[in-house]
Order: C-alpha cells, then structure tokens, then sequence
C-alpha cells in the first residue's frame, strides 16, 4: 500500500484576521520500503505537510491516502517525551507490544543502555533524540515520519545518530518520510528526494536516486552531491531569470 | 528539627501571652491539655472528632471528584465553558453562610444538607482550577499520543493526568483548608455534634478552655493529615522534577 499525498492547499488565518496560503498545490506518491526526503527552506510548511499527512490536521484541500489502520512511527522536531516517565516507559506507553529482546536491541543501537531509567529532564538533547527515535522504531511502523531528527545537534553526533538511523531503517524496510534541509542527510538516507519552494510550499524537483542506500560509496555520494547543486544552481537560475524577465 | 521548633516557640509565646492576659481570656497550655484529656479519656473529643472527619471526608470527595470533572470539562469544550462560567461566578462569590443556611432550610437539619452545603461551596475552586490546568494542557504531547494512536484512557492516564497531577494537588490542599473551615460552620449552625457543635457550646459557655481544647485538636489533626496525606502525594505526582535548591 502506498501513501499518496494529493494537497490542493492549505490556508492558514492568523491571530490577526489576515490568511496566508502555506501550502501551493503539492502531489507526491510514496512506494513501500522507499524513503522520501523533503527538503526545503525554513518555514516553507514542512511542518504543516507533515501535519496533514499524519491526520493531525484536517482542515486542508485535498485527499491524503494512507494505508488504512497504518501504525505511524513519528519522530517529532522536538522530542516530545513524557518528562513525567522513564526512558523505558516512554517507549513502551507508545509501543506496548515491544518484546523485550527488540527493546534492548533497539537501546544497544542507539546507546540508550544506561539511560533506562533515567526521566526525559536528565537527558540530553541528543539523548532526548535517541530515546523519540527508539520509541518511532519500537512500534514496528508502517509509516515512519522523521522531522528534522538531526536538527540542533553537532556534526559529529548528528553523523553519528544519521548512521544509526540508516542502520534502523535498513534492518526492516519501512515506507519513511524525512523532513530536513540538509543536503547530505538526504542523500546518505533517501531513495527519493523531493525539493520544495519557499512559501507556499510546492514541489520544484522529484529526484530518485538510482543507486540503492546500502550499496552507495563515499565517492559516489559526492557525485550526487556535486549533480544535486548543479541542478539546484539551474533552477535557482531559472527562478532569477523568470523574475527578472516578468 | 526545624518544624519542632517553630511548634515550641509557638507554645512558649502562647504561655507568656497567657500570663499576660489571665487565664479567663487565655488559658495556659497545661490548663487546656487538661481539658483535652478529660474529653478524650470520657469519648465525647473522639466522637466529634469523628463526626467532623466524616463530614470533611465525605464533602472533600465529593467535591473534588465533581468539581474536577466540571473543570476539565470546562477546559476542554468550549461550549461547556461559556454555559459553565456566569455559574462558576456565582458560586464562588455566594457566602458560605447563605450556601449553609439555604440548604438547611430547603433539606432540613440534615446530614445530606450539611455535606451538601459544604461540597457546593469548594466545588467552585476545584472546578477553577482544573479548568486553568486543563488550558495549559500541552498541545504537542496530546499529538504526539494521538500519532502513536494511544487508547484513550492510557492517553488521559499517562499524557493528561500527570500535568494535571499539580492543579489537582493544589485544590485539594486549598479546597482542605477551606472545608475545614467550613465544616465548624455547618456543625455550628444545624449538627447536633461534631468539633463546630462543641466550639458552639463552649462560646454559650464562655469556656475558652473548652474551646481551644477542640479548636486545637481539629488543628493537630489538619496538619497530621496535610503532612501524612497531601505532602506525600503532592512529593509523588513531582518527583520526576528538578528539587527546587
């Protein structure tokens, strides 16, 4: 079952009175095992999509298809933790039937051992992160949704938990969305990259990359990489010109 | 260590405002132990005692269970709100006297009618200030449940109660005090025992003795019962907080 997204748009009224248009009309389809990327600017409505696409939100334009009685795995851009329970309660409040072998598996990866017990305050924000993500892992999703999961972190930990992340990911193949704005994250992590405008968000671009996740090289990476801001050069050219010429 | 001695320095000023004063005003503290023991070792302190407890107990309960269903009702629906609100006002600004007459008049000098009158006049509080910690409620988290598809009533155990855990912690300590003060009142006015029948009797009396025997037992028992009853519980509903330095 695949998740279509089909949004006609999205108006939002503000404390003011005034309405703003946050989302252009949007159309993109998502194939099991696959994981798309959106990557945009910020405040372009990612959040908003997402938003929608979890049925969070129901006033929109629009028809979303999702998997009926699909579990979703959401890691949120803020954690979002109970601080009033443990680590493990966290996890286990949003995934009751996790064994406990898959639990413990899921703390080892993501070097949560020690921090069982801990409550949410104690943590770090990285730490904080790790535990939103085991919680996503643990209910076996159907859907997994991450927004900006590495935002906010140092280089060296965000690549460290990204690796993670795509050790998860490729143990149980699951239909991931990913919502970043970074470059490398989407490329290291995603099958499928969609490029969205400034407000009201469209889609400008829909990349597949070719080559599957586990099988790309170092070498190769770059060479998306170095495709990918070519491409993004041309239509920013184009955008300018356009601009220009009207 | 602390709390025993701001106990003994309120004992010493009390003998030194009683030599001060006489012993007809203001008794001494060994004069009203005396009593005190007198009406225990005859009963009468414990059977009152266990009238007003009751009335407390029963009203309390009442009270908070209710009022605390009106308040998250309140926060919840808008519609409930804007029903609820010209009610809320009126209750909590009518006098407790005229709630207890009232009620003694339209149900008799009844037990029915004292418990009522004293739950109808905390109700207003509790529902309150369940409705302000019902609209501070956190968004995200209500989110967060309904995307990882949380049963309702794990939701409203795990997610909802425990923000509600210090509004609730917080009626209850100020909805305590305020039913115990009430609670004489009713006792004075319409019960035929309990510590405010007693304290009544005392004041026809002019037994100040009397009087501060039972008005300071009903205290020591008040503040057993925060420490050993509320304190805990409130200590419990935050430990997952940083202590305060």
């Amino acid at each position: 079952m695949r998740l279509e997204v089909d949004i006609t748009g999205k108006t939002f009224t503000s404390a003011a009175g005034g309405t703003h248009e946050v989302l252009a009309p949007l159309k993109f389809a998502l194939c099991p095992g696959e994981v798309g990327v959106l990557i945009g600017p910020s405040g372009c409505g990612k959040s908003t999509m997402l938003r929608i696409i979890l049925g969070l939100d129901g006033d929109f334009r629009g028809h979303i298809a999702r998997p009926p009685q699909a579990r979703i795995g959401m890691v949120f851009q803020e954690p979002r933790l109970l601080p009033w329970r443990s680590v493990e309660q966290n996890v286990r409040l949003a995934a009751p039937d996790v064994t406990e072998p898959k639990l413990s598996e899921l703390f080892r990866i993501l070097e949560l051992e020690a921090h069982r017990s801990h409550f949410p305050g104690e943590l770090s924000l990285g730490l904080a992160r790790r535990v939103a993500l085991a919680r996503a892992f643990a209910v076996e999703p159907d859907l997994l949704v991450l927004d900006e999961p590495l935002a906010s972190l140092d280089d060296a930990l965000a690549g460290r938990l990204r690796d993670e992340i795509a050790m998860l990911v490729a143990r149980r193949p699951v239909m991931t969305l990913l919502v970043t704005h970074s470059l490398d994250d989407a490329i290291r992590l995603g099958d499928r990259l969609f490029f969205l405008s400034p407000r009201p968000a469209r889609i400008v671009q829909e990349l597949p990359i070719a080559i599957p996740r586990a099988a790309r090289s170092e070498a190769e990476i770059a060479a998306i990489r170095t495709e990918l801001a070519r491409r993004i050069q041309a239509e920013q050219g184009d955008v300018h010109a356009g601009r220009d010429v009207s | 260590m602390l709390r025993l001695l701001s106990f003994a320095l309120f004992l010493v000023s009390w003998w030194i405002a009683a030599l001060f004063v006489g012993g007809a005003k203001l008794p001494s503290p060994p004069a009203v132990l005396e009593v005190m023991i007198a009406e225990a070792s005859s009963g009468a302190l414990f059977l009152h005692l266990g009238a007003t407890l009751a009335r407390v107990a029963l009203a309390f309960v009442l009270a908070m269970s209710l009022g605390s269903a009106i308040g998250y009702l309140m926060g919840r629906v808008r519609l409930a709100d804007r029903l609820g609100d010209p009610w809320l006002i009126l209750l909590l600004n009518l006098p407790a006297l005229v709630v207890i007459v009232l009620a003694y008049i339209w149900a008799g000098l009844t037990e029915t009618a004292a418990i009522a009158a004293i739950a109808i006049n905390k109700l207003p509080t509790a529902v309150v200030t369940l409705r302000e910690g019902t609209r501070a409620l956190d968004r995200s988290l209500d989110e967060m449940a309904s995307v990882f598809a949380m049963p309702r009533w794990r939701a409203f155990r795990h997610v909802v109660l425990p923000q509600l855990a210090p509004y609730i912690a917080a009626a209850a300590r100020s909805g305590l005090s305020l039913v115990w003060k009430i609670v004489l009142v009713a006792e004075l006015l319409g019960r035929p025992n309990g510590v405010g029948f007693e304290i009544g009797v005392a004041f026809q009396l002019f037994d100040t003795p009397r009087l501060l025997a039972y008005s300071l037992t009903f205290a020591a028992v008040v503040l057993v019962i925060e420490t050993l009853l509320v304190q805990p519980f409130e200590a419990r509903t935050t430990r997952w907080r940083p202590r305060a330095a």
